[in-house]
């Protein structure tokens, strides 16, 4: 029997607001515990939540960004549960009439494209964080940390339509390209403030109606989410070939085992009881305020992306690794501006600089080698100061030390020996040393020339002019 | 004409549960009854015609009351924590919520 996966994601995103969603506290990550909380968010009677403006703007760059409409008029609700995480008893949220619907991303899957509707996007506030053991505790209880309830979130939830794990991976991937480059959310997985839970189910191929799902949360990362995905679907394949029923649940997944596992709790029926929030007055959205966020959007991946092929005579290939961060497509255009050669600059950048880079969480923008560095290391190579090998070497020691390369090249000595009288003596020294290789090319044996540039270049300690020690190799093999 | 709804002990039992109170036999009795009768009284509204009329999510006729994002001091962690019910090593302490 064959089955057909059927994947759809809810998306938390927390915005990179200075102040929560509807209290004037912090909404910085890594304060001290319980620092960060005032009446508003800790839930105390008589107080009354007022709208973070920047946090309805964040919204909407997403929401304009992944194409979706966005009704006039969207009003805030009360999503009423139990559970110490929401001092209120309730999250504000949105149910009906959510900020935006309808919108979709493009995915490139395969090297086919699929494009995924996303069936809404809404304002809604985090939870605070819940520890279930503390240190130089014994204690069967719980504690809770309400510094992050009330930073606002945002909940995107796409349609039913991603096909296995893989394109889950990829979506989110994309999802957080785009989250990132218009500089509405940090997009960590690890430190949670982009989450991700998948309802997955499976059903015959063919058939339209689905199948029973289960929810797996606990996914931290892109890999973990494929991963996770993968199992859980396996998992289900399992239970429906061997006559079984899918058990509606919630899943978590345990990434040390590789397992998803039915999350251990009292598990009751979910009724939220929602209903409109009294204390938020509903929010408009006139088309010019739309219109307005949309026209100071910043160039999204997928234009940079064709700007940079179009422009700059990148392959797709380039083009599509330079933009993946909003970062480093800056850094390469940086480049440019001090040396205006983009493949060269590409080439660097994805070759030596990204090999640098690897397992550096900082990234691109504190890398030690700023643009104008790399551009004047260029710059060297390009006026055959030193060897394209030399500036490898020398780019390492910039990374390094922090040092442009004029500097490294000076202390070291690594200027490349472009004197004719300096270089003859070298070649010279070598046709004395390899009188056998020297004899074997006079004879005829091109292949043995390329082995007497070898050793020029191991003699000059790689510092030798390639182009005018062919030339002097050459003479001075023909005066002997 | 006024109709009674349906109301049942039961339906009681699952709202009492989800607002966790716990209620005797006599109380579930009892409101099962009250409210039944509260209903009843509401039903009275669906005597109107509310086709044309769109459902109202708030009573004051204002939109978009906005802050501009900025961070004004929090409470101090004492004073946060003064009235909870307990805490501990700087946070909130709550009975164990998972098994």
């Amino acid at each position: 029997m064959n089955y057909e996966p059927v994947i759809g994601l809810e998306i938390h995103a927390e915005l990179l607001t200075v102040s929560k969603n509807f209290c004037a506290c912090s909404a910085n990550f890594g304060q001290e515990p319980n620092t960060s909380v005032c009446p508003v968010c800790l839930g105390l009677p008589g107080v009354l939540p007022v709208l973070n403006k920047k946090a309805v703007e964040y919204s909407l760059r997403t929401a304009v960004s992944l194409d979706c409409r966005i009704p006039s008029r969207s009003i805030f609700a009360r999503k009423n549960y139990f559970y110490p995480d929401m001092p209120k008893d309730y999250q504000i949220s949105q149910y009906e009439q959510p900020l935006a619907v309808c919108g979709h991303l493009k995915i490139m899957v395969g090297g086919r494209e699929r494009d995924i509707a996303i069936e809404r996007v809404h304002l809604e506030e985090d939870t605070g964080k819940l520890f279930h053991e503390i240190p130089g505790s014994s204690d069967s209880a719980s504690w809770i940390d309400f510094n992050r309830a009330g930073i606002p979130l945002l909940e995107i939830v796409t349609e039913p339509e991603l096909r296995s794990g893989k394109e889950a991976k990829l979506f989110m991937a994309k999802l957080r390209q785009i989250l990132t480059y218009i500089g509405v959310c940090d997009g960590n997985m690890e430190e949670g403030s982009l989450r991700c839970d998948a309802n997955v189910s499976l059903r015959r191929v063919g058939e339209q109606t689905l199948g029973t799902k289960t929810e797996v949360k606990n996914v931290n990362s892109f890999r973990f989410l494929q991963r996770a995905l993968e199992y859980e679907i396996d998992r289900q394949r399992k239970v429906l070939e061997e006559g079984g029923r899918v058990v509606q649940e919630t899943r978590l997944w345990d990434a040390a085992a590789g397992v998803t596992q039915p999350m251990r709790s009292k598990e009751e029926a979910h009724d939220y009881r929602y209903f409109p929030e009294p204390d938020l007055v509903p929010l408009v959205v006139e088309e010019s305020w739309a219109a307005g966020i949309k026209a100071a959007l910043p160039e999204l991946p997928d234009q940079k992306r064709e700007r940079f092929v179009e422009r700059y005579q990148l392959p797709d290939y380039d083009a599509g690794i330079l933009t993946s961060t909003r970062e480093l497509a800056d850094y390469f255009e940086s480049c440019l501006q001090f040396y205006p050669q983009a493949k060269t600059v590409s080439n660097w950048i994805l070759g030596e600089l990204l090999r640098e880079l690897k397992g550096s969480a900082a990234g691109v923008g504190a890398c030690p080698v700023p643009p104008q560095n790399l551009a004047g290391l260029l710059r060297l190579i390009a006026n055959g100061v030193i060897s394209g090998k030399i500036g490898k070497a020398v780019f390492q020691e910039m990374y390094e030390r922090g040092l442009s390369a004029e500097t490294i090249i000076q202390k070291r000595g690594l200027t490349q020996i472009t004197d004719t009288a300096d270089l003859t003596i070298i070649v010279d020294r070598v046709i004395a040393d390899n009188p056998e290789p020297a004899a074997a090319y006079r004879a005829g044996s091109e292949r043995t020339f390329g082995f007497l540039v070898g050793q020029v270049m191991k003699a000059s300690r790689g510092r030798a002019n390639p182009k005018l020690t062919n030339q002097i190799l050459r003479e001075r093999l023909k005066q002997k | 004409m006024e109709q009674t709804p349906k109301l049942t002990v039961a339906d009681v039992e699952y709202v009492a549960n989800l607002a966790r109170l716990s209620l005797t036999d006599e109380e579930k009795q009892s409101l099962t009854e009250e409210l039944a009768r509260i209903l009843a009284y509401i039903e009275k509204l669906n005597q109107l015609d509310t086709a044309e009329i769109p459902p109202t999510s708030h009573v004051l006729s204002l939109s978009n009351v906005l802050r501009e994002d900025k961070v004004a001091p929090s409470l101090r962690r004492e004073v946060a924590l003064e009235n909870a019910p307990q805490a501990e090593a700087e946070l909130f302490k709550v009975p164990k919520i998972i098994e």
